[in-house]
């Protein structure tokens, strides 16, 4: 896959702008489909008192991912460096198949569609899900 | 055999009661092309796909649209038989039209976003697994006669 280009990068400092404000509201619906729609993602949740939608720990887990997003969004002209240390902590410690970045992925995709329908068209789509699939790519680095 | 409970079927019906073919095929069929720009390769008599404009107003990316979601309602109104309803597309899309069959997956991920910009949170977490478990059982469907 290709690495992002500057008009990509300017598309999701954009858009993701937008989601100044919401970022609770969208993390926490977009775990709560990865859960819903793929239950295999539950295996790694065994830990929770409660993996229902809306959730204490599912609402919480979604604000860590968007703190993370948000975060990389900054750094997007680095990402390997900027996800380092969380690319360490998912290989090692909770040794999630990175199978599963591009599962969240798309619930994010789903949730901003929703909350943004006018703002998510397809430019913003591609954009977005190149990034995602780049967040991903970074997040894998240190699996082997 | 996919097994479907009245809720599943219902709800299936139920999104897809909301959906207007010409409005919303076009819309799906220009989001693959776009997202997904490899998928062109199957549409060279389309003209000019070149730019994210010239396909949001090609002609041609529009009538397929509403031709593909046309062939979604067979589905809808066969959830019981999807295999046999699609034996002669999937067949068309192997051995003529030679179709990677990964790309109806990435079609299915485009009709839910599609779908998710339509209804907006009326598509809940719940509705969205079955419209999704309906959509990959039509995924495997089309599948079905690559051998």
């Amino acid at each position: 896959m290709t690495s992002l280009s500057a008009k990509d990068k300017n598309t999701v400092k954009a858009f993701w702008a937008k989601v100044a404000g919401k970022e609770e509201q969208i993390g926490c619906d977009a775990v709560s489909r990865m859960l819903t729609v793929y239950p295999q993602t539950k295996t790694y949740f065994s830990h929770w008192k409660d993996l229902s939608p809306g959730s204490a720990p599912v609402r919480k887990h979604g604000a860590t991912v968007m703190a993370a997003v948000t975060d990389a969004v900054s750094k997007i002209d680095d990402l390997t460096g900027a996800l380092l240390s969380l690319s360490e902590l998912h290989a090692f410690t909770l040794r999630v198949d990175p199978a599963n970045f591009k599962v969240l992925a798309h619930n994010l995709l789903v949730v901003l569609a929703t909350v943004f329908p006018n703002d998510f068209t397809p430019e913003v789509h591609v954009a977005m899900d190149k990034f995602l699939a780049a967040v991903a790519r970074a997040l894998s680095e240190k699996y082997r | 055999m996919v097994k479907w409970t009245e809720l599943e079927r219902s709800t299936v019906k139920a999104i897809w009661e909301k959906i207007d073919i010409d409005e919303v095929g076009p819309q799906i069929w220009a989001r693959v092309l776009i997202v997904y720009p490899w998928t062109e390769r199957y549409f060279g008599s389309f003209g000019d796909l070149f730019t994210i404009t010239a396909i949001l107003k090609n002609d041609k990316v529009a009538a397929h649209g509403k031709v593909v979601l046309k062939a979604l309602d067979k589905a809808v109104n066969n959830m019981d038989n999807m295999k046999r309803t699609y034996a002669d597309l999937s067949q068309l899309h192997f051995q003529k039209l030679e179709v990677d069959p990964d790309s109806f997956r990435l079609l299915a991920d485009c009709i839910t976003i599609t779908i998710a910009c339509k209804l907006k949170s009326a598509l809940s977490p719940q509705s969205q697994a079955i419209w999704q478990k309906f959509l990959y059982a039509v995924v495997d469907a089309m599948s079905s006669q690559y051998r």
